[in-house]
């Protein structure tokens, strides 16, 4: 039973079409890299399978539920996904724990009681045990996102949802970012990854997307993608990467 | 007591013009003052900074009314000359004027980036034509839309002279509400003229703001 | 040119003058906070609120704006009878002056709102929490942070423009003032020390907010 199925999307921007029929399937435990140029859709495909953009026909079901039906309950399901974005998003006004622990809290997944040990949880997993009481403005761009997984995390999700975490990052920080999302998948998490780090996808992936012009162009296992690259706009891809 | 007539909504409509006097003297006397002030705390010398800031801070730290009262009532009791309405309210709204303006004019001078100041003084302008000739102009731009923004407070601001007696939009309206007992309708109407004047002028402060910005964007 | 100041003449009024001015400061704080409710509610409707009831916060908004205070206040005490509606002076005077300063908070609380980046409220919402939520649990204290100025610069005119109220009968310190100035005829004393006490009320109240400022946005957000 696949955990994400993606049937058939469209989108359009205004005039930009910019996911041209899209189709897919995530099972549990896989991990999914989504690779292709800025404006290939990639973002945006992400951003529709927890409804944080529409489509305009087609379907998405996440865990046997319709993401864009009318009778969802859009928030119920986010519950289940976790997403990291490029730009953290960190909540500037809470410690690393308070970040980590607001959602857990407010969806009454844990009380407050329970609230400091799954931050200390959540916070050593990733590495940042030491940073419980931080502010964000007091962490580095690379501990920001570590946090940032760890708040994703703490909700327990099925599925977690990538979205260039690490293009945010000076280079020397985006080694422990990796490591972390590393050692999530090693762990069983399913996910679905937009990156720019070939080598990461090379590694851990289970199967490689590459989305040209708002379709998938060309897919496979990354043994099998980068090995034997098969459409010419792949193979300039990959070369213009390395 | 009696009904309303046209010759109350004359009455009313005759005494926005001394509205509109107030609002004009103060803004030109009040301008100059601005003016000063605005030169004043951006000076070098250190004391003229600290004069206009005293200035500026008690003038909006004290309310108008409290101003006005005193230059109406106090100065005639304590000096024995007489001041007029027209004239206590137009020195009071100049004071206010004077300080609000001068601190938005303050405030453009000062936004104008300091590469501008670098680059001009690079070149080698001295600084009374660094001020005239590249800050000034592009400081007068951005002043624009705060300015007209403070001209709908200003035209606000002279209602209060009905309060010292001078007979401009408010007080008409008090004086033909006070004998037809039609206060609603009457303030209303009076309201309304407001509204007609300060309205359109919020609106060309909002659109001037936006060509600011579009402006700055290149 | 030696004018004679008497201030001597005032000292036995000095009691009254505190409680005009107590008065005043109730009224003002109650302005205030009257006020500020006003403006959650006007920005939260003006950001995501159905068509009519935005359409009627903006004529709300556009209205106590572009009118003087002391015509809204002639609206509400001398006005509202004509409809039936007779308001005590001091409840007319509070209640107009939280309109108009109502009108303003809600520009400064929907810009504080619009001024959080779009990013905090998605992860938020990715979190699973809703609207409400993200509202007071996310978006509540980073727009706070950036209005603040606005908001302290607001109340401290709030607090100026209490001296009208005085003029629909309402017992405040210019109340207190005329009194002592038909008994003393020391007009000229009396205003200064009128505007002298509104100095200093302003001065403690931009202390107290930035005191306020700093506890609650350390250096460190």
């Amino acid at each position: 039973m696949s955990l994400v199925r993606i049937e058939s999307v469209e989108k359009h921007f205004g005039d930009n079409h910019v996911l041209r029929g899209v189709s897919t399937e995530v099972a549990k435990g896989d991990i999914v890299a989504l690779v292709g140029r800025s404006g290939s859709g990639k973002s945006t495909l992400l951003r529709c399978v927890n409804g944080l953009e529409t489509i305009g026909s087609g379907r998405i079901v996440v865990d046997g539920v319709d993401v864009h039906a009318p009778s969802t309950d859009l928030a119920l399901l986010r519950q289940r996904v976790g997403m990291v974005f490029q730009s953290f998003n960190l909540f500037p006004h809470l410690s690393a724990s308070a970040n980590v622990t607001l959602a857990p809290v407010l969806t009454k997944k844990i009380t407050r009681d329970e609230a400091p040990a799954l931050a200390r949880q959540m916070l050593e997993r990733v590495g940042l045990g030491q940073k419980l009481d931080a502010m964000p403005s007091q962490l580095s761009g690379g501990q920001q996102q570590r946090v940032a997984i760890a708040r994703a995390l703490a909700m327990s999700p099925q599925l977690m949802l990538f979205d260039e975490a690490t293009s945010a990052l000076d280079p020397e920080l985006v080694g422990e970012v990796l490591r972390v999302m590393e050692d999530l998948a090693r762990e069983g998490m399913t996910m679905m990854v937009v990156t720019h780090e070939m080598a990461f996808a090379r590694r851990v992936a289970s199967e490689v997307l590459f989305m040209n012009q708002g379709r998938i162009w060309e897919r496979g296992t990354p043994e099998r993608m980068f090995g034997a690259p098969q459409t010419p706009e792949f193979q300039q891809f990959v070369q213009s990467v390395v | 007591m009696r009904s309303l007539s046209i010759a109350d909504l004359w009455l009313i409509l005759g005494a926005i013009r001394w509205t509109v006097a107030l609002a004009l003297t103060a803004l030109v006397i009040g301008s100059v003052i601005a003016l000063g002030i605005a030169v004043a705390r951006t000076s070098r010398h250190a004391w003229l900074r600290v004069v206009a800031r005293i200035y500026v801070e008690l003038v909006q730290g004290t309310p108008l009314l409290g101003v006005l009262f005193l230059l109406y009532f106090g100065v005639p009791m304590l000096m024995g000359i007489q001041i007029d309405a027209f004239t206590a309210a137009t020195i009071a709204f100049s004071l206010s004027a004077g300080a609000f303006l001068g601190e938005i004019w303050r405030g453009s001078v000062e936004s104008v980036s300091k590469g501008q100041w670098e680059a001009a003084a690079c070149v080698g302008l001295r600084r009374w034509h660094v001020m005239r000739h590249v800050v000034w102009p592009q400081a007068a731009r951005v002043a624009l839309a705060p300015t007209v923004s403070y001209l709908v407070q200003l035209i606000k601001n002279t209602s209060l002279a009905a309060l010292v007696g001078l007979v401009e939009l408010t007080r008409s309206g008090q004086i033909v509400a006070g004998s037809t007992l039609a206060h609603l309708p009457v303030f209303c109407g009076v309201a309304l003229c407001y509204f007609a004047i300060c309205y359109p002028l919020a609106r060309l402060a909002l659109s001037l703001e936006g060509r600011m910005h579009v402006a700055r964007a290149h | 040119m030696a004018y004679q100041f008497q201030f001597e003449a005032l000292a036995p009024y000095t009691g009254q003058l505190i409680e005009g001015m107590a008065h005043t400061l109730a009224y003002a704080a109650s302005s205030i906070v009257l006020g500020m409710a006003i403006g959650v509610v006007g920005a939260l409707v003006l950001i995501y609120g159905s068509k009519p009831l935005r359409g009627a916060t903006r004529v709300y908004v556009e209205f106590f704006r572009n009118t003087p205070a002391l015509v809204q206040l002639f609206l509400i005490y001398f006005g509202l009878p004509n409809l039936g509606l007779r308001l005590d002076a001091p409840v007319a005077g509070v209640i107009s002056l939280a309109l108009y300063c109502g009108a303003y908070m809600v520009e400064v609380f929907r810009s504080g709102l619009l001024s959080v980046p779009n990013g905090l409220s998605e992860a938020g919402a990715a979190l699973g929490l809703r609207r409400r939520q993200v509202l007071v649990h996310v978006l509540f204290v980073p727009a706070l942070r950036n209005v603040f100025p606005s908001l302290a610069s607001q109340m401290v005119l709030t607090l100026i423009g209490t001296s009208l109220i005085s003029q629909i009968g309402v017992e405040d310190i210019f109340h207190a003032g005329s009194f002592i100035d038909s008994r003393t005829f020391r007009s000229f004393e009396v205003y200064l020390v009128i505007c002298a006490m509104y100095f200093v009320a302003v001065q403690a109240l931009r202390i107290v907010l930035g005191f306020v400022q700093r506890r609650l946005f350390p250096k460190e957000f």
